[in-house]
This record gives structure tokens, sequence and C-alpha cells, in this order.
């Protein structure tokens, strides 16, 4: 009790704060997009309208694009060709103009272009480039004896090299598939000529790599822009400006790749990478959260989402296993609810309880459902019938048979379901990070993002600690709940 | 004073009971005979109305709480000998002191040693645990005590053991009793009155002695010599 306690009282600190107004500013979660957001966030901060309350590494489009549209989130950096095919679902709009006219009924603006585009491109290593004359792609076609290496996707996707090779005519002696991050080891050493790559990468800044120019303008504009609720730009003018100043039209593609350098290969975090850009010397603001308040947010969690589960799940378990034919039903309902992938449930939620905590806890509360349920079906149907019967004979029945006799004689298997359950949830809930609900999935967003396996593991490290300390720590509440005569050791005694 | 009118019942479309018409008088002993599936124990659960009949009616009287005694005793695995055997005090709403009390005085009865009253079923041999289903069935004091097969599961000696004390207990109460058995030679050690079924009907009602010298039908004779010892064998016994 005093631990959850102590979370409640944290948790409300951390919701709330000064009384100046707030800007939540959201990003997906991809090295790229964790930096301009972030330098988004500082611009803000340091125009000083308003606070900017950061919610980033959120799991896709999806997720972050119904956060801004429900009004979770006033602004992010988004690409116009995904605002098109993705959001609005009309790849025939494509200017920024086009796009604006398209959003505005919907509450949004978009800023001006920031000056980079996000899209495959070709490169080759610079001095290659110079010997053979080559700038652009349509001058690629004319050197069919060189050797590319492209990444499965792009490989096989119609906006990649299929479409790609029709439309320049372009030939080439070989191409094999390699994996993304190989293929620039690959292109260094000089074993092929030629790779695929995003236009900011930040690996072209350090390897000296020229990109082809898409002289026939094949590849679809990934302009990036910011996506914005319109009502930020009526309530905070001068912060809109500010960003429109700083950013639009200054960042090109040499700038972002510079950045993603810094963040990707010089592990640099994303606010030292943003705060670089912006001029200044040190970060704003960390973005490392301490191990200690994200393992009180994990556990919080945790908690919370096992106790309404075990809350919820024994009643209907106890319902289920007096009437058989709602036993189906709800078996079936919570098998289901097991089945939708754990981004997809998350996804589900936004619209109904935006982002953060809440939502997350929703979902993490119905993926433990189903072993809290069934095993409760299970441990109270599969009872000595007799002993059950018995229960009449002696005058036991309504809650006295359920508290005296049959919860105790099934406490085993129901307890090994609650178990089951708290171990998966402690490794679900690393998915409550991409609708920003904090934990250990936090460092497991960032370090996916950064392709950074240390990050990755100080997140998914103590995720499996708490994982083992939650399953010793159910082992000593089996003592205290499972009559004695019923555990292992007590039937070792005989 | 118990009694049954026709009472026949099906489960699943199987005859259990087939108009099965049967008077326990009151302070009687009263023995079901029959081999499994004669629908003996079917008739114990009609008298405690854990199975309804689908024709005929059922009488019992005093209506009151009937004590129940089964194979192996049917404890509770998770409640050690004491919790088991004052079940039916604490759900009658008893103190715990007179809870305590009647224990303390029912033990001796049953033969069970207050040193046992601390241990989990499991820990118990077979007629140890029969004699606490025995203790839980008179817990409330019954005016009608059933017994379906309270001899059934147990070795040899525990057997004669506890059928000596049975017989005497059953005596000093003078209750209303009904056993259940398949076993010819309890029936006869037990019942001043025996009813043999066979697949759900009455074959005979009478004594031990009407059984065998005027069988109803040459079921009787039948079922009862093929339990009877080799007459060779009773001169060395």
């Amino acid at each position: 009790m005093t631990v959850i306690g102590a979370l409640l009282a944290l948790s409300a600190c951390g919701e709330s704060g000064p009384g100046a107004p707030v800007i939540r500013v959201g990003s997906k979660s991809f090295t790229e997009n964790y930096i301009v957001a972030e330098l988004v966030a500082q611009i803000i901060d340091e125009t000083g309208e308003a606070r900017a309350e950061r919610h980033l590494g959120l799991g896709g489009t999806g997720i972050v694009y119904t956060a801004l549209a429900a009004g979770d989130l006033d602004i992010y950096p988004e690409y116009t060709g995904t605002i098109a095919q993705a959001i609005l679902k009309e790849p025939s709009a494509t200017s920024v103009e086009a796009l604006r006219t398209r959003l505005a009924p919907r509450g949004l603006t978009l800023s001006d272009p920031l000056g980079f585009d996000n899209t495959y491109a070709l490169a080759l290593r610079r001095d290659t480039a110079q010997r053979l004359g080559v700038r652009t792609i349509s001058e690629l076609a004319r050197h069919p004896t060189l050797t590319g290496a492209f990444d499965a996707g792009f490989l096989e996707r119609e906006d990649g090299w299929p479409g790609l090779r029709r439309h320049y005519g372009l030939r080439l002696a070989d191409v094999r598939i390699m994996e993304h991050a190989l293929t620039y080891a690959a292109l260094a050493s000089g074993r092929v000529d030629v790779i695929d790559v995003f236009s900011t990468d930040g690996q072209l800044a350090r390897l000296d790599l020229t990109v082809l120019v898409d002289d026939r303008r094949f590849f679809p504009d990934y302009t990036a822009v910011l996506l914005a609720r319109r009502s930020l730009v009526e309530r905070h003018p001068r912060t809109w400006a500010a960003l429109s100043d700083r950013l639009a039209g200054r960042l090109d593609n040499q700038a972002m790749a510079r950045l993603n350098a810094l963040a990707d290969l010089e592990r640099r975090t994303f606010a030292e990478a943003a705060a670089t850009f912006l001029g200044r010397a040190g970060p704003a603001r960390s973005a490392d959260r301490p191990l200690g308040r994200l393992t009180l947010e994990h556990l919080w969690l945790v908690s919370v989402s096992m106790t309404v589960a075990v809350l919820v799940g024994l009643p209907l378990g106890i319902l289920a296993a007096r009437r058989p034919r709602l036993a189906q039903l709800e078996l079936m309902g919570v098998g289901v609810l097991q089945t939708i992938p754990g981004l997809a449930l998350l996804a589900f939620m936004i619209p109904l309880f935006g982002i953060g905590q809440l939502p997350a806890l929703v979902a993490l509360c119905l993926y433990a459902l189903l072993p809290i349920v069934r095993n409760t079906v299970a441990g109270l149907g599969s009872l000595d019938p007799r002993l059950v019967e018995m229960t009449a004979v002696l005058g036991i029945d309504g809650w006295r048979r359920l508290a005296w006799i049959e919860l105790p004689m099934a406490s085993l298997t129901i307890m090994a379901g609650i178990k089951t359950s708290a171990v998966l949830t402690v490794g679900t809930a690393t998915l409550a990070a991409f609708i920003g609900g904090g934990g250990y999935g936090t460092l497991i967003v960032t370090g996916l993002a950064l392709n950074d396996v240390a990050t990755i593991l100080a997140g998914a490290i103590p995720s499996a600690v708490m994982a083992l300390a939650i399953h010793a720590a159910f082992e000593a509440a089996d003592r205290l709940l499972v009559p004695r005569a019923l555990r292992a050791g007590g039937r070792a005694s005989e | 004073m118990i009694a049954l009118r026709h009472v026949s019942k099906r489960f699943d479309g199987r005859v259990a009971l087939d108009d099965v018409s049967l008077t326990v008088e009151a302070g009687v002993t009263h023995v079901l005979l029959g081999s499994s599936g004669s629908g003996k124990s079917t008739i114990l659960k009609i008298i405690l109305g854990l199975v309804r009949p689908d024709t005929g009616d059922v009488r019992v009287e005093p209506a009151a709480r009937i004590g129940y005694v089964v194979q192996e005793g049917a404890l509770y695995p998770h409640l050690t000998v004491a919790d088991n055997a004052i079940l039916p005090a604490r759900a009658a709403g008893w103190r715990l002191d007179a809870r305590r009390a009647r224990l303390d005085a029912l033990a001796p009865l049953v033969g069970l040693e207050s040193s046992l009253l601390l241990r989990y079923p499991h820990q118990l041999s077979g007629g140890q645990r029969q004699r606490v289903g025995l203790l839980r069935a008179l817990m409330l004091d019954p005016p009608v005590l059933l017994l379906d097969e309270p001899l059934g599961s147990l070795d040899p000696i525990a057997r004669a053991d506890l059928q000596a004390q049975l017989v005497a207990l059953i005596g000093q109460l003078a209750r209303t009793v009904v056993v259940v058995t398949h076993d010819v030679r309890e029936a006869f050690v037990f019942g001043a009155a025996i009813t043999l079924l066979d697949r759900g009907r009455v074959v005979q009602h009478g004594t031990f002695a009407d059984l065998a010298t005027r069988p109803a039908e040459p079921f009787v004779a039948e079922f009862l010599r093929a339990q009877a010892p080799p007459r060779a064998m009773t001169q060395y016994l």
C-alpha cells in the first residue's frame, strides 16, 4: 500500500506543473523525428510564450497522428508524402499549399517546408562519382558495368528499385540484397558501387558519399514540415512565428544528415543534437531519464493494471465458472483481446483515452485479463464435484461456499494465472512507451531509433529483472494466499 | 421417518430409479443393499435434496439437517481435521467455544485421537479420514444419518474395526440411520431392515432372515449366495 501511495504521489507530481500554458510536442520513434521534435520543443521554451511538454518516441504515424487529431498533441514533425498518402489518402495532393487546404477542415495546419527531404536516394563514393562524372541518376544509366547493393525493402517496393529501373532505364552489372546497415561498409570498401540510402542518413556525412540527383523526379516527395493544430497558431502566434523563422527553409538534407549523425554515430542525445543546431553549447534538457524514475513508472504501469485486472478478472472468472455458456463467451472475448497485436491495441486506445499512461494502463489491463479469467474458470471448474456437492449438505452456501471452500481449493491454479499475467505484463508494459506511457520501454524505443544495442539493453535488462522480481514476490504471496496443505511443500511432507 | 412413494429418476435417459417406494421408521437402521448401479446412492441424494426425482414424492421428518457420510470421508484438503469437522457448526453460526466443546465431545465417540485434529486429511489413514467424516456428520446432532458405503475403501482390519465401532455408536445414538452397501455381511451386521435393489428397482424389503429364507425372486437368493464364504472355509474361522 505504501508503495502504491508513493507511486500515486509521484505520478501526481509528474502530471501537474507550473501554471504556464503547455504546448505538447510529439515525435515518432526514429532519430530524425526525435531531433526535429527536440528542436521544436527547445524553440518553444526559448520563446517563453508556453512550456513544451515532450511526448517523444510514439509508435508510428497511426499513433502520433491520431493523438494530434484527438487533441492530445499540438505539434509534431511529419513528411508531405506521409500526409498525402497515409493521412489524407490523396496521393495526388503533393504541394504544401494543397495539403494545408485539405487539413484545414480537420483543425490542422502545416508549416512551410523545413528544407530537407527524407526519401530514398542512390549514393556513390565521391571518388567514383567524380571519376565517372556522375551527378544525376540519368547519368548513372550510362554506366551499366557498375554493381549495386540494396536492402530488401528497396529492392521489392514499387517506389524502390523496380520502378526506378523502368523510370530511368537503369541497368547494373550485379545487384545484391544486403542489410541496410551493411551496405555502407560494402560501399566504403569498394565491393559495390551504388547503394540505396535515405537522403538525410547520418552515414552520408561521415562516409563522404555523393547522393545522386533525382533529375527526372521518380522518388515521391517526403518534404519535412511541422504538422500542428490550428489552435496552437492562434493561441501562441509568437511561438509559431519563431518556429517558422528558425526552422522553415533552414534545415537542408546535409544539415539534417549531420544532426542524425550526431545522434546515431556520435552517441549524442537528441536534445544535444538539437541544441547544436540552435547554436547552443549544452542541451536545454537531457533526453535521458534516470533509471529510478523509469523503474517507478514501469512498476506503476504493472501494479495498477494488475490490480485492476485481478479485481475485474476474478469476478469474471467466478461468474463464468457458474455459467458454462457465459464462460464460452467470456473466454472468447478475452481471447480475442489477446490476439490483437500490442501496438494496434494501444492505437485503438488513443481516440478513447488520449496518449500517456491512462491508455497504456487500460490496454495492459485488457491484456492481463486472459490468464486470470482462464485460470479462475479452470481452477473452479476442476474441483472434485463430490466435495462441491457436500457443501450443500453441510449448509455452506453463497459467498461462504466461495470463500471457505472453492477459492481456497482453486487458489493454486488462480495464483498461477495471476503470476503468469504479472510476468507477461512487465514485458508488455515496455510497449507503453509507444504512446507516451513511460517506463523501461522509453529506453528500448530510443535504442531502436539509434540502433544502439546498449540503450536497448538498458531498458530490456531492468525489465527482465523486474519480471523475475515480481515472479519471486508472487511465489512469496503464494505462502500467504494458498493453503499450506495445497502447496507443493505441504504435500511433500506427507 | 423417511418415506419415498413411487419415486422414479432418469439421468440422460438411463433409468436410475424405477417406481421406488420405501419407508424408514424413526430410530431404525435401514440398509439399502445392491450392486453398483442399483440406485442405492441416488436414493440417498434424493433424501438429501441433492437430486430431484422425476416423479413421486419424498418426505423426511423431522425436517432438519441430515448427517451424511461418504466413502473416504469427502474431506476438504485445505482444511485441518478440526476445521473440516466443525464446518456445519461454523455454517450454522456457532461460536468458537461451542464448536470446540462439541468437537472435544465427539472425537472420542468416533474413535479419533485428539492429536490428529491439527493434521491435514492427506496425513491420515483411510479409516481415520472416515472417522472425521462421521464426526463432521454428527456435528449438529442430526436426527437422520445417511452412510454411503462407510467402509468402502478400507483395508480388512481397519474395516472390521470401524464396523464394530459404527454398530456400537449407532446403537448408542438411537437415530434414524440409512446405510448404503453392496456387502451382504455389512447388511447383516447393520440392518434391522434391508431393502435389496437391482437396476433401480426394489426387489425385496425385509429382515435378513426374510431375504434368506423367503426370497421374492430368484435374484435375491443368487445375490446372497454370491457373497457367501465357502462352507469349507467357515469351519476354520
